[in-house]
């Protein structure tokens, strides 16, 4: 079923990436093939590929449950908050968090998370900044004067 | 002698304290990258990019620093092989089948030590192989015109899918995926943008190293969070390192043997030091008379492997170096260093930027000695790194890759990019879709286009251009091949899976 509808949706896709190549200007200069041969080509053969996944699915595959896909999901939401904060917020406070929750999320022990992020945040910084030497800001800007 | 004055130019690269520090650096991280389970080569070597351009090497220094990281994580990934069952890597798999039951028997020094000094012969010899058949590789690349790169790239892309994979419908998908991610951008030859949908970020395109990244080291903090981190304690006792010489003078053959048919393996397009340790071990399995003890056991099913593997990781370095093709999913992590470098890979490399060639192969060859040293007698610390547990490890892993892209870009946009690759990572992995041909497919993607199209401007668009060369014909007869025997040899060769404790 997983694979079947996982065809389906690259069916769709490299249907949809078809007529996009539709779209592509074509300029002055042009070659016997132009921009938009080989990625046509590609999207056939992806289509070809998907229908005989259709056709011909894989064994199921074992799907997390419930409580592990709300793990899942928490690490996505911190991994994207991650990447909006790490600059505004500096890399120690933001760097925790993450690590920490992560963690948690990885094994639910919650003194060994809290440590692991900030031995993580303050270790990296220590790395980054000092061995590497790149431009990382400890906290926000804001704080430093 | 050619050779022997170029490498001494090599040498005189390499043996620069900076040099040599960052080879033994490498070497030591590598080795720790490749014991760990959870941090393959590619995707260790992939984090680490980032960070060597931080520190402000040049070419040749960041290239020794990498491949020194990548053969280091080839000697590596049998420590956890042997002590927990686990591989380290992928190609580490086939030395759990002899390995662990070698340890449990009370010989976990003993293989320990057996297959770091075949590593070392393998990747020895494969070094050698590949300063000797690189330049000669080089010279008949010059004939290639671009009808015999395409033929080359569909060649790398079907061993891939064909030999590589369990399911060919599906690395064919991931090639076409990677491909169609690689379109993404301004096209090169008319400037136009494409498939952008009017994103300026995607203007430039998809950098490879945020999917590399991506795919390989933020799918595995999802496959983590999956299976809970179930903690791997060390399940054999280590005693005191002693080394097997009987076992060793016993096995010289075996490593000899493995050595030569991991090299072949690696040199292939697209096959790599997965497919040079099982060829390895099947081989000798049934090379040798008494084989019953294989699986069980036995120091030859322990030396194959590891031999094979490692000149597996060397033998691959050719068709990166030579031919700008990789042979591995590392090796093409190590060529998009290059292309990040503004080097090209292929014949020019050679003649143009000897000094690349030669320090890196020297560097190699320093490297092994300190990989020997590494992984006989001080084999214990790396022991430890074992017991370092996943909650750790891999919120480490993800915020070193999250730095690393942001020192790399600093923008949002390929942050956002990394987690989303990360997450198509986790759902391809979780439908065994392979992700190699997806890296690939996106580094190859334009130049693969490039050669079909500059084909097409010599011959004036008649197609039958692309099969006019000997050395074409021979590609695309190759091509099929690899692609189509698989299918008919997997009733016969069935991979052995890791048996259950």
């Amino acid at each position: 079923m997983s694979d079947r509808l996982f065809g389906l949706i690259v069916l769709i896709g490299s249907v949809a990436y078809f007529m996009a190549a539709a779209n592509i200007p074509t300029g002055f200069l042009v070659d016997p093939v132009g921009p938009k041969v080989f990625p046509r080509i590609v999207a056939g053969v992806a289509a070809l590929c998907a229908l005989l996944i259709i056709l011909n699915p894989d064994e199921e595959p074992t799907w997390p449950r419930g409580g592990v896909w709300l793990n899942l999901a928490i690490a996505l939401a911190v991994l994207v908050a991650y990447a909006y904060t790490l600059k505004p917020l500096g890399f120690l406070i933001p760097t925790a968090v993450a690590a920490g929750v992560l963690s948690y999320q990885i094994q639910a022990r919650l003194v060994a998370a809290i440590v692991t992020g900030l031995a993580l945040s303050g270790g990296l910084f220590i790395i980054f900044k000092f061995a590497l030497g790149l431009s990382l800001f400890p906290v926000p800007r804001s704080w430093m004067g | 002698m050619e050779t022997f004055s170029l490498l001494a130019q090599g040498f005189a690269v390499a043996l620069t304290p900076t040099t040599l520090m960052l080879a033994v650096a490498g070497c030591i991280i590598g080795t720790m990258v490749g014991a760990l389970p959870g941090l393959g080569p590619s995707n260790g070597v992939a984090i680490l990019i980032p960070l060597a351009f931080s520190l402000g090497l040049d070419a040749t220094e960041a290239l020794i620093l990498m491949t020194s990281v990548y053969y280091g994580a080839m000697y590596g990934g049998r420590i956890s092989s042997i002590l927990l069952n686990i591989p380290g890597d992928e190609p580490a798999l086939m030395t759990t089948l002899d390995g662990y039951p070698m340890a449990k028997a009370g010989r976990a020094s003993d293989a320990l030590v057996l297959s770091g000094v075949a590593s070392f012969v393998g990747a020895m010899l494969a070094t050698v192989g590949l300063m000797l058949l690189a330049p000669m590789l080089a010279r008949v690349a010059y004939l290639f015109g671009p009808s015999e790169y395409f033929a080359l790239y569909l060649l790398a892309f079907s061993t891939l899918g064909g030999i590589a994979s369990n399911n060919q419908r599906k690395a064919a998908l991931a090639a076409c995926i990677g491909l169609a991610i690689a379109m993404i951008g301004l096209d090169n030859s008319t400037g136009m943008s494409r498939f952008t949908g009017g994103n300026l970020h995607l203007m430039d395109g998809v950098d490879f190293l945020v999917a590399i990244v991506g795919l390989f080291a933020v799918s595995e903090v999802f496959i983590f969070i999956e299976s809970h981190g179930k903690s791997s304690a060390i399940g054999v006792k280590l005693e005191s390192i002693t080394v097997p010489v009987k076992d060793i003078i016993r096995c010289t053959g075996t490593m000899l043997r493995s050595t030569i048919i991991g090299f072949i393996a690696g040199i292939l397009p697209g096959a790599g030091a997965s497919l040079g340790s099982f060829l390895a071990y099947m081989a000798e399995k049934s090379f040798v008379r008494d084989n019953s003890g294989f699986g069980k056991g036995d120091p030859r099913g322990v030396a194959a492997p590891e031999a094979g593997n490692n000149a597996a990781a060397g033998g691959a370095l050719v068709p990166m170096l030579t031919l700008g093709v990789p042979g591995s999913g590392t090796t093409a992590v190590l060529l998009a260093l290059l292309m990040t470098l503004n080097i090209t890979p292929g014949p020019l490399l050679f003649t143009e930027r000897p000094e690349v060639v030669w320090g890196l192969m020297a560097a190699l060859l320093i490297a092994n000695i300190v990989l020997l040293i590494l992984n006989v007698p001080m084999v214990r610390i790396f022991v430890k790194v074992l017991s370092v547990p996943p909650r750790i490890l891999l919120p480490g892993v993800c915020m070193v890759s999250f730095v690393g892209i942001y020192s790399l870009s600093g923008s949002y946009f390929d942050l956002v990019l990394m987690i989303l690759f990360g997450l198509l990572g986790y759902f391809l992995r979780k439908l065994s879709v392979p992700t190699v041909p997806i890296i690939l497919g996106i580094l190859l993607g334009n130049h693969m286009e490039d050669s079909l199209r500059r084909a097409m401007v010599l011959s004036g668009g008649d197609w039958k251009y692309l099969f006019q060369s000997g050395i074409a014909i021979g590609f695309w007869v190759a091509a099929v091949v690899g692609f189509v025997a698989p299918v008919f040899l997997r009733r016969f060769i069935k991979k052995p899976q890791a048996h259950a404790d």
